[in-house]
């Protein structure tokens, strides 16, 4: 005697946060039976292989059915169908949109068309993330993009209203729709010791600091905007352009010598690595500033954080800068820039500076 | 003109899209009442139409308002070709048409199309004026209230309760009509929802027209059941208990004007509406002459019968329908005969209550059921339905004799069905035989209540167990002692009965959920010999089922069945048996003996091993259901007992009969003739099987209880947590060799295992119950087996569930939270003291304008938002708001108990009473046929919440699923599902809130004040 049919369905849905861990993960009904038999839930509750089976069929359907709806959760929120708690709401909307480290780092900065989708089989065998689950997560990531690829104001404040996220994970997303947007390199091999952490740390003073919406204070209600591209998915064209001013610092040899000789001043006796910075500071600070004078070229914004580690992290590592150095050494290095009577881009430079400095500080780890 | 209907289309939202090219709908509706039709204008390209539209008015008939559904349909407009249908709404406009429930319905419906399912949902107001009528011929019946609760509405008060109404109303089934040939599923479908739609709305009205006439103005245990027919037609019928309800909080100031006759309780006009013109049957109809023909005296009472008759014969002229025509010769001869009681002049002294006032249930006798095999033919008249009426009367006629047999005048926790396999119809009825108080009843006698008074000064709890019937003139062998309550009267060893475990009874321990399960084989035949076939069989079905439920009571060490549901389910090639009940160990019964078992080849020495094994089997799970359920009964001395009784051989109250398309009545007696009552002997393997059955019955794992009663006797500490839920199964037999044997074992596996499912699924939910667990078996096709269940998961809080509360004043508490009104207003009644129900009167109120004040306007303040920033798609307006937390959908609970555990129930709104067909030809795209059944009941679920939440309510209780036919056809990928649902629509209130409420200064209650402005203009 077989079931031909079987199904259970409550007035509130019911949603069984380990099953649905298991269908996000993108096991198949008869893997996920097998998963849950070894966690030993039989024995816990006593229960057959049968039940088990029924109830993951079960659960599986419910989730296909919702599925759709969490595509636009706050359809999920006023749909009628599915009676669910507010709080289990935010729990499948998150979980459905949350996404692997190992994942989102082969797809980070890469362009989320189909054609990238086609190397998803790729990713999933170098992962080790079921293919299923790497084309929802890439799917989730693709839909956010288009949703908030056009919108005015705050990136992660749309994400989080079109999507129901969580603060965290929002800015996560916006993280990934910058990358994606900017198409910053960062499958690089000599890039492949960041963390997604990293680069959505980046991503956010990046964000914060270098889009048009960052000039002046945002106020709470968006007021109509006169600039087309004034959004937080593209950097400041205007920004970029003037940040060629910058070439000045290294350009001008009496001001690269004057900047040097302020560093060295103030650091001196205070770095363990003071020789070595002193040797290398030209370099370093011709590096950094060429990075900000070339950003005009898409190329070189693709490579901005190829370029850092090349001409700043990997500099340093090589000679074993310890990281309180560093920091020493940046904050020295942006703050002695005001003492240079030559120069007039001060705020170009801070607004240049305060965002790379802390986007170094986090990138120099091993 | 009675009545003006008014409907405003307000918006729509998430519409399916329509143009491919644009990705748009161009969105219109199409408003139609009776035979009249608005339309709002397009609203182009959006799928967030907003159409705000004028009200449009439709004056009607107020019998047109009662039967017609209001039917909304949104529509693609299409400049080159025919629009496109988006789906529909079906509102039941019921409810607004009494001035109690609700005043208007307003919120959103999610748009149903009998292909697609759920596409979007539009946003409706509707409202209704209602004029003032003193036509005496006329045919509507606004003003009846209709309860599906088969208990005295929570808020409610019954002043009288009058007795079994029963209609029928038929018509061909649009499905099997000529026309179907050529029409679209989509098309067929429609015809057929409207068309039980008005049915339905038709046969409440008749319904409600008998109420009037006895002089009632409501329905409790309202059952309606759609019969298919098929070729033969479409077979709509209905139930009820008629009853003079009193709403408990606006009585307060209308009872001192009428306190004056209230001792005979015959005479309490309709007091809970606040203006008297309303009422459609106001105080000054010609009705009223005929209510001295029920005075309470006696010599008047011997006449009434016949005027009775006639009072129901009047309507049958007017209304072209109807079942009065049953009403023949014989039986008002044999009506004449009896006079003792009140009750016999009824023609069917039946109550499809199940739960009773206090005092009001004296003695129960047992269950009572009778079933008869017919074959249908085709109805030539629709409007004169005499031959389905007939057969019902038979049945219940046959009934009425059941009960008489066993000393009872009347038959409580009454129910009726069918089971139709192609030609043949299976109709069933079954009831509890009792012996009521006629306190309660309209032509109540003295001598019934100096008898309830000696009743008074028995201890209370047992009286109901006490026998009705002669000791020495006993109706079949019984196995009586003296009661363990009260040692003053006789009681038998065992209790069946249909109803709920009454509030005062004493029980020891828990009870739980006995299930017997029986398949039998049957050769496909056709038209009488197939009946023939069917109608022999019954008996032995009837048998063995009582058999299986006997054993297994005994088993689990209890003495009593209550909520017991036979039912008999007819298929090609075989018969199906479920009963369903809920055991318990009742304290005035004595302490059930175990099972014997007995071989038949004493000599052999191997087999008395293997039977003194099982023998050691059966004993020891006797002894750990006594632990699992609690169940330790004091000991008592045999000679307290009294007269040992010297037959031990009772085995039932069961009293039963078959008859087939001819009147013969055959009665069976089950005491299983000479057998010893506890013995089972093992002669066969079939017996062998029934042993191992018995075994196999695993008991819910710990934390769980099941009942399929209200309560579960033995837990008293619910806490909030419900979970409402409906499980279907279907199962293929593998064809090659079915006996009788592997079938009962398919059989019972697949019930055993759906019950364990729901045991893991509700995991996380223990410590839990569940409630009012009902199986419903079908046989669609010739090896499909269809099980449901629906069921409610009620939590309870563990700590307090340790302490087993033995006195009785605590297990008569067990219902407190929910019922302790009713527990506490009829004393107050009793002693016609109207001031007496003052007391809770101004809590009350305060509880209404609040409650009317949380609850309505939480639909209606949804609408409002949304009308206040149009959504464009995809637009919010809170910035930074916490994921999730601005839901505009609000929480509908759904229970198929009659309360709601840990609230009050403030307002009833109406009855809820739905039917859907669900088609697909895309079967395998949509998931399958669980695929498909799962979305389907997910949709009706979600329609019944957004009806609910229209009418301003927040719960549906007393839900029920009636029906669930489901048909496949996977070779063409199609499948056909109808479902109908029925509950009544609250709002209640938390009554951790409720304290707040009462703080508060009263809101003005604007409520009353409208519904009362409303009708007057």
């Amino acid at each position: 005697m077989t079931n031909e049919l079987d199904i259970f369905v409550g007035n509130t849905t019911l949603i069984d946060e380990d099953v649905y861990r298991l269908w996000l993960d993108g096991y198949s009904v008869s893997d996920a039976v097998g998963l849950r038999v070894r966690s030993g839930i039989l024995e816990q509750t006593g229960a057959t292989a049968g039940v088990l089976q029924s109830d993951t069929m079960d659960h599986y359907r419910t989730f296909h059915m919702l599925e759709r709806l969490l595509h636009t959760p706050p359809k999920l929120l006023h749909q009628l169908v599915f009676q669910i708690p507010p709080s289990r709401q935010a729990l499948l909307i998150e979980r459905y949109y949350a996404f692997d480290e190992a994942f989102v780092r082969e797809v980070l900065g890469k362009k989320l068309s189909k054609g990238t989708k086609k190397d998803l089989d790729d990713i999933s065998t170098k992962t080790g993330v079921t293919l299923k689950s790497c084309r929802r997560q890439f799917d989730n990531f693709k839909r956010v993009f288009k949703v908030v690829e056009e919108m005015r104001g705050s990136l992660a404040g749309n994400i989080q209203q079109h999507f129901l996220l969580s603060d965290r994970l929002a800015r996560d997303y916006a993280a990934v729709v910058f990358f994606a947007n900017n198409r910053f390199e960062t499958g690089k091999k000599k890039l492949q010791y960041l963390t997604f952490g990293d680069l959505a740390f980046c991503a956010e003073l990046m964000i914060q600091n270098w889009t048009p919406g960052a000039v002046g204070e945002q106020p709470p209600d968006p007021p109509p905007y006169s600039q087309v591209d004034d959004m937080d998915v593209d950097l400041d064209k205007e920004f970029l352009q003037d940040l060629k001013e910058l070439k000045v610092l290294v350009a001008d040899k009496d001001l690269l010598d004057l900047h040097k000789s302020l560093v060295c001043t103030a650091l001196r006796g205070k770095l363990s690595v003071f020789p070595e910075m002193e040797a290398n500071f030209k370099n370093l600070s011709r590096g950094l500033v060429n990075i900000a004078s070339k950003l005009t070229h898409t190329k070189d914004v693709r490579d901005l954080f190829v370029d850092l580690v090349e001409k700043f992290i990997e500099p340093c590592r090589s000679d074993r800068w310890p990281l309180n150095d560093v920091r020493l050494f940046l904050n020295q290095y942006s703050a002695s820039v005001h003492s240079l009577d030559g120069f007039r881009h001060q705020a170009l430079w801070d607004r240049y500076m305060v965002t790379l400095r802390s986007c170094l500080l986090r990138m120099y780890h091993d | 003109m009675p009545g003006k209907l008014k409907v405003k289309i307000v918006a729509g939202r998430h519409l399916p899209v329509m143009d491919r090219a644009s990705d748009l709908t161009d969105a219109f509706v199409e408003v139609k009442f009776g035979n009249m039709t608005f339309k709002t204008d397009v609203y182009h390209k959006s799928l967030n139409p907003q159409w705000n539209s004028e009200w449009f008015k439709f004056e009607v008939d107020d019998e047109d308002l009662q039967d017609e559904p209001l039917q909304i349909t949104v529509l693609d407009h299409d400049t080159y070709s025919a629009n496109d249908a988006i789906g529909k709404v079906y509102i039941d406009i019921d409810p607004l048409l009494y001035s109690e429930a609700a005043t208007v319905i307003s919120g959103w419906f999610p748009i149903y199309d009998t292909i697609h399912g759920i596409r979007g949902e539009i946003n409706v107001v509707v409202k209704v004026d209602l004029f003032n009528d003193l036509n005496r011929f006329r045919q509507s019946s606004c003003g009846v209230k209709f309860f599906c609760t088969t208990s005295i509405p929570k808020c409610y008060r019954a002043v009288i309760i009058h007795g079994f109404v029963e209609e029928l109303v038929v018509n061909e089934d649009p499905e099997y009509q000529w026309i179907d040939r050529i029409r679209t599923p989509r098309a067929s479908n429609e015809a057929r929802q409207r068309l039980i739609s008005l049915m339905s709305g038709e046969l409440q009205r008749k319904i409600g027209l008998k109420v009037l006439e006895m002089r009632g103005n409501a329905v409790v245990g309202y059952l309606q059941c759609f019969d298919l027919e098929g070729e033969s037609g479409l077979v709509v019928r209905a139930i009820g208990t008629a009853c003079t309800l009193d709403k408990l909080s606006s009585t307060a100031a209308f009872l001192p004007a009428c306190n004056s006759p209230s001792k005979e309780m015959k005479e309490i006009p309709f007091n809970e509406d606040p203006n008297p013109n309303t009422h459609s049957s106001g105080p000054s109809t010609p009705l009223k002459n005929q209510t001295y023909s029920f005075s309470p005296s006696k010599s008047y009472s011997r006449q009434s019968s016949s005027s009775d008759t006639d009072l129901s014969l009047t309507p049958k002229t007017g209304m072209g329908s109807g079942s009065a025509g049953k009403e023949g010769g014989p039986f008002k001869a044999l009506l004449r005969q009896q006079t003792q009681s009140a009750l016999e002049q009824r023609e069917f002294p039946f109550f499809t209550l199940t739960a009773f006032p206090p005092g009001f249930l004296v003695h129960v006798g047992g269950v009572v059921s009778a079933r008869s095999v017919k074959l249908l033919d085709r109805i030539h008249n629709p409007d004169e339905p005499e031959t389905r009426d007939a057969w019902w009367a038979e049945i219940r006629q046959e009934i009425k004799s059941h009960a008489k047999a066993l000393g009872c005048h009347a038959v409580v926790g009454y129910s009726e069905s069918t089971s139709i396999c192609e030609e043949v119809c299976i109709l069933s009825a079954s009831g509890t035989a009792a012996v009521l108080n006629p306190r309660f009843l309209q032509d109540g006698t003295v001598e019934g209540c100096l008898e309830q008074r000696q009743e008074e000064n028995l201890p209370a709890g047992c009286g109901f167990c006490h026998i009705p019937y002669d000791e020495l003139n006993m109706p079949f062998p019984a196995h009586l002692t003296y009661c363990y309550s009260c040692r003053k009267q006789k009681v038998p060893d065992v209790l069946f009965t249909t109803i709920d475990l009454p509030t005062d009874a004493t029980v020891i321990g828990k009870g739980c959920l006995i299930q017997a399960r029986l398949c039998r084989l049957k050769k496909k035949a056709q038209a009488e010999a197939n009946a023939t076939a069917i109608s022999n069989l019954l008996p032995f079905m009837e048998y063995e089922v009582h058999t299986q439920l006997m054993n297994k009571l005994k088993l689990k060490g209890m003495n009593a069945l209550f909520g017991l549901r036979i039912q008999i389910t007819v298929g090609e090639n075989m018969l199906m048996g479920l009963a369903s009940a809920t055991g318990v160990y009742l304290t005035a019964l004595p302490t059930p003996g175990g099972i014997q078992i007995a071989g038949k080849t004493p000599n052999d020495g191997s087999y008395e091993q293997h039977i003194s094994h099982m023998q050691k089997k059966i004993n020891d799970t006797i002894a750990k259901n006594k632990e699992l359920y609690e169940i330790n009964p004091p000991e008592i001395p045999e000679e307290i007992i009294g007269s040992p009784i010297p037959e031990p051989r009772q085995r039932s109250r069961l009293l039963r009969s078959q008859s087939e398309s001819s009147d013969e009545v055959i009665e069976l007696d089950l005491s299983h003739g000479k057998k010893d009552a506890f013995v089972l002997e093992i002669d066969d393997t079939d017996a062998m099987e029934d042993v191992h059955s018995l075994l196999t019955d695993v008991p819910p794992p710990s934390g769980f209880y099941s009942c399929n009663t209200e309560i579960m006797p033995g837990i008293n500490n619910w806490t909030s947590e419900i979970q409402m839920f409906t499980s279907v199964r279907v199962s293929r037999l593998s064809n090659i060799n079915l006996t009788n044997q592997t079938l009962n074992k398919n059989f019972n596996d697949l019930c055993e295992n759906l019950l364990k499912s729901l045991y893991f699924k509700l995991r996380s939910m223990i410590p839990c119950c569940l409630c009012h667990v009902n199986f419903t078996v079908s046989l669609p096709e010739d090896e499909l087996i269809q099980v449901t269940v629906t069921a409610v998961a009620i939590t309870f809080d563990k700590h307090q569930a340790v302490q087993t509360t033995k006195t009785h004043v605590e297990k008569s508490l067990q219902r407190a939270s929910t019922d302790n009104e009713e527990l506490l207003q009829f004393p107050l009644e009793l002693c016609t003291d109207s001031l007496g129900s003052h007391p809770f009167s101004p809590a009350k109120e305060h509880l209404e304008s609040a409650s009317s004040n949380s609850g309505i306007p939480a639909a209606q303040r949804a609408v409002s938002v949304e009308k206040a920033s149009p959504l464009t798609e995809g637009h919010f307006r809170q910035r930074s708001a916490p994921a999730c937390a601005n839901s505009t959908v609000g929480v509908v609970k759904m229970t198929p108990l009659s309360f709601i555990p840990g609230a009050k129930i403030t307002k009833y709104l109406g009855i809820i009473n739905m039917f859907f067909i669900r088609e697909t030809t895309s079967l395998r795209e949509e998931g399958g046929v669980s695929g498909f059944l799962h979305a389907f009941i997910a949709e009706v679920f979600a329609m019944v919440r957004a009806h609910v939440a229209a009418l301003g309510g927040n719960a549906v209780v007393s839900y029920i699923m009636k029906q669930c036919v489901f048909m496949e056809n996977p070779n063409k990928n199609q499948a056909q599902c109808l479902i109908n649902v029925s509950g009544d629509a609250v709002i209640f209130v938390r009554e951790s809130e409720l304290e707040i409420i009462s703080t508060q200064q009263p809101i003005a209650s604007c409520q009353p004040a409208c519904g009362g402005g409303e009708i007057a203009t």
